[in-house]
């Protein structure tokens, strides 16, 4: 084991946890994390969202995330295979600080340039004074704001010095009661229409975050509801990995799951109002989306950047065949009679587009399909095609859904969420069953293996272009509903940025896997909120494309397998692990390596 | 009467390097035919050309008397020739089944529409590739059964991941299974196994087998005939005997006493 560690003597005699170097070199990350996050301007926007009302803004609770999170860091060693050689002493909040004290010249620098530096304010519009007032606490100087970084450094570091159990409960109560002031706007219209807005009022400012009381109920609830229970969720997990049970209860309990899912998907709209409803059906548009990308990403493993071009291709279909006023003659069909000819065309362009490209491998194919939608953008655009498509006007005077006696449109965003949610709960049933067949077990050999899949008698061009086709149905289907619930249709509606966004939904939620996707087009969509439509938050405004790159950058570090991954993702993410580090666990201690138990294997030929 | 296989005047190049110049061979139903030679003497390539990975450059390759040289791997194995590969490639995340019921694909029609509208012939369908794949898996008795079904293949040990390819490829129901290299890897009593069961292939299964090997044990063990190649040429065919004392063998091996030009 010994060969295995770096040299410490130096290390254990000192009083840091690193060389003093490194603990610069991290607080200079630290300063500049936090002055560029100051310097655009994220902070004093974000800072009008109250996440306690009147103590803390969200602007300032991400600020001090930034020094919380390096003080930490550097309160331990790193972690090294045999486990930590020192552990967590007091003094090894000198570190914490020392990381704090460097991290503070971010916003010290950041107000002197605000306040009296050179005029950057040609360049960063959002140094200004107003951003050196912020940083001045109202004292006048920066002073304060460095000494509150070096403080909240040292607790960074304090925090690590508790027991890992407690830290984990702390962690999610934290989590838990920012998570809760974010949707006050959900938890108020629902209190409002149970008659519980007098619990709302006691735990809630309207229109604003929690109280101080609400949170520190919350914090308290949520640990300690957490430290009774830690150690008792094997049972949960064992339940998650569906580990001795048999078809019989499993198929019970998914019908359960899906009879819930289904009451609270017919049920929570009519709880809440106009503009969470709106919500709700942006996210099923994009998790219509979503679910199709899953199926050539996911599935396939086919990483396809056009999923923009087909949602476009089913918006303006069904424009040209609903609309009452387009550019061309009118046709004025149903929203449903023109249903299936814009799965029907969706398909025929898919093969179109596929059958060219669809041998090309990995990233060329991706290159490729990155033009689609700029290709159908620009064609849209065109003065060629604006007798039927009216170029940059557009066409307007979509006609809506009608059911029964009534027409579901834009203005009726509920009625618009379960129109959509119908089809989407058609959709996942569909890429279910797709995934356990003959077509899903052809898709996820070609996604191990392209060359082995062909030699074991799978047409490997045939079944990529088969989850492309399917994928591009999906997002018409999408496009087609979104075209019915806006109303208009205009080129800019449709940029590439849209079927980024679909891909970064499927990465963070886990590839392969349905209510991973979900999952992550809620949070994506839903509270962070999409290219063009607002999300819980809408105080992320123009930082939502940061923000989308700093979520996938540290998904793709940390939990490159999705918040709910699959169990096979999970497996081929993990594979180089197994076969390399097998003994060591996250944290460097030795792990049983689990047996496989050859039956009359002789011991030492088999690889664990 | 007509050979099951008849490979005629082969030929593929990589750039400069000649793999295979001008090789026939017939290869009869219910053969064992075992390809030995030295590293480099186109034994793999013999395999990948005739399973369709590459086409070859000139040459036949008639299947039942039908020519199948240069069609894609995909139509090869539906037209009944399955193949293992020297270095083992399975699908390391799927599991055991899952892994052997891919092979029942090409033996199976059931579309996306079926899937989705759960027809009969989906049902069907399904049913068969695991009923086939257990059936072949239960050929190598208790080495991949029980629990071991549901494990990803990555966990399995080298032995079983060549067990799990060559039950892959009998999964796909061909009459002629090529296996590259079959025990390498294996320690003594392992390889002894995997003789008889190549034997077993033939006798319980009708399968028509060419194995590449370099065990010469196993050679002799199962060969009816033995074909040996050398620099991209059929040096010479015949039963064990008669080749392994032949003299261009021993010198294509150990290289001939005295001359430089070739080494072993």
């Amino acid at each position: 084991m010994s060969a295995l560690v770096e040299p410490q003597g130096r290390l254990e005699a000192s009083l840091l946890t690193r060389r003093p170097a490194e603990l610069v070199r991290l607080g200079a990350m630290t300063a500049l994390a936090s002055g560029f996050v100051l310097a655009i301007g994220m902070i004093s926007s974000f800072e009008n969202r109250l996440v306690i009302d009147p103590l803390l803004g969200l602007g300032s609770l991400v600020l001090s995330l930034i020094p919380l999170v390096a003080g930490g860091i550097v309160a331990l060693p790193r972690a090294r295979p045999g486990g930590s050689i020192r552990p967590w002493t007091v003094t090894n909040l000198l570190s914490s600080a020392i990381t704090g004290g460097v991290g503070a010249l971010g916003p010290i620098v950041i107000w002197w340039l605000a306040g009296r530096g050179p005029g950057l304010r040609q360049v960063l519009v959002k140094v200004s004074p107003e951003l050196a007032d912020f940083i001045a606490l109202g004292t006048g100087g920066p002073l304060l704001m460095a000494g509150l970084f070096v403080v909240l450094a040292i607790i960074g570091g304090a925090f690590r010095g508790l027991s890992e159990r407690l830290q984990r409960s702390l962690l999610l109560g934290a989590e838990i009661v920012v998570a809760t002031s974010l949707i006050e706007l959900i938890v108020r219209q629902v209190a409002d229409r149970t008659g519980l807005r007098v619990v709302h009022n006691f735990v809630f400012v309207a229109n604003s975050g929690l109280r101080p009381v609400g949170a520190l109920i919350l914090l308290a609830l949520s640990v300690g509801v957490s430290l009774t229970l830690r150690g008792r969720t094997s049972g949960l997990s064992r339940l998650r990995a569906g580990v001795g049970e048999d078809a019989a209860t499993k198929r019970r309990r998914l019908i359960i799951v899906g009879l819930l899912a289904l009451i609270l998907l017919v049920g929570f709209p009519l709880l809440v109002g106009t503009i969470v409803n709106e919500l709700l059906a942006n996210v099923a548009i994009f998790a219509l989306m979503a679910v199709g990308l899953n199926i050539v990403l996911g599935y396939a493993g086919v990483l396809n950047l056009g999923s923009m071009a087909f949602f476009a291709v089913g918006a303006y279909t069904t424009a040209v065949l609903t609309s009452s006023n387009p550019p061309g003659t009118a046709l004025g069909l149903s929203w449903w009679l023109s249903l299936p000819i814009v799965l029907a065309l969706a398909a025929l362009v898919g093969v179109l587009l596929g059958v060219p490209v669809i041998r090309l491998r990995g990233d060329y194919l991706a290159i490729v399909t990155l033009g689609f939608s700029e290709i159908f953008r620009i064609l849209v655009l065109s003065d060629w095609l604006r007798p039927t498509f009216g170029a940059a006007q557009g066409i307007q005077r979509i006609a809506g859904i009608p059911i029964g006696g009534t027409v579901i449109a834009g203005a009726d965003p509920r009625g618009m969420f379960y129109v959509t949610a119908f089809f989407l709960i058609i959709s996942i049933y569909a890429s279910l069953r797709l995934q356990n067949s003959r077509t899903g077990r052809a898709w996820a050999a070609l996604r191990e293996d392209e060359s082995t899949a062909q030699s074991m008698g799978i047409n490997v061009a045939n079944a990529k272009l088969l989850a492309f086709v399917i994928a591009g149905i999906y997002a018409a289907l999408a496009g087609s509903i979104f075209a019915a619930k806006v109303g208009t249709v205009f080129p800019n509606s449709f940029q590439l940025i849209v079927g980024i966004i679909v891909v970064v939904i499927v990465i963070v939620g886990g590839m392969g896997h349905v209510p991973g996707v979900l999952v992550g087009t809620v949070i994506m969509i839903g509270v962070l909120g999409g290219p063009r439509q607002a999300g819980i938050l809408a105080e992320l405004g123009e930082y939502k494309l940061l923000i989308y790159g700093v979520i996938l950058v540290y998904m793709m570090l940390q939990r490159p397998e999705g918040l709910l991954p699959s169990v096979r993702i999970q497996r081929e993410l993990a594979q180089d692990d197994r076969s390399q580090d097998a003994w060591f666990d996250r944290r460097g201690r030795m792990v049983d390596t689990e047996d496989d138990g050859t039956a009359g294997a002789i011991p030492g030929t088999e690889e664990t | 009467m007509q050979p099951l296989l008849s490979i005629q005047g082969l030929t593929k190049a990589f750039g400069g390097l000649q793999a295979i110049d001008g090789v026939d061979i017939d290869i009869a139903k219910g053969e064992i035919v075992s390809i030995i030679g030295p590293n480099g003497a186109g034994k793999t390539s013999l395999f990948n050309v005739t399973s369709g990975i590459f086409p070859p450059d000139s040459g036949r390759i008639l299947l039942r008397g039908e020519d199948i040289a240069g069609a894609p791997s995909h139509i090869i194995t539906r037209l009944g020739i399955a193949r293992t590969f020297q270095n083992v490639k399975l699908f390391p995340n799927l599991t055991v089944l899952e892994n052997v019921m891919v092979g029942q694909h090409c033996r199976t029609r059931a579309g996306a529409w079926d899937t989705i509208l759960n027809t009969p012939r989906s049902r069907r369908d399904e049913r068969r590739a695991e009923e086939v794949a257990r059936d072949v898996l239960s050929f190598f008795g208790t080495r991949l059964q029980g629990y071991r079904l549901d494990q990803p293949a990555s966990v399995l040990s080298y032995a079983n991941r060549r067990r799990l390819e060559i039950a892959r490829a009998m999964a796909t129901q061909p009459e002629i299974i090529l296996l590259d290299e079959p025990t390498a890897g294996m320690n003594p009593r392992e390889t002894l196994e995997l003789a008889e069961l190549i034997g077993r292939l033939r006798t319980d299964r009708g399968l028509t087998v060419v194995v590449i090997e370099h065990e010469m044990k196993v050679v002799a063990a199962v060969s009816d005939r033995v074909v040996v190649l050398d620099h991209g040429i059929k040096l010479i065919e015949g039963d064990y005997a008669t080749v392994s004392t032949d003299q261009r063998v021993i010198e294509a091996y150990l290289g001939r006493p005295a001359d430089a030009e070739q080494s072993a």
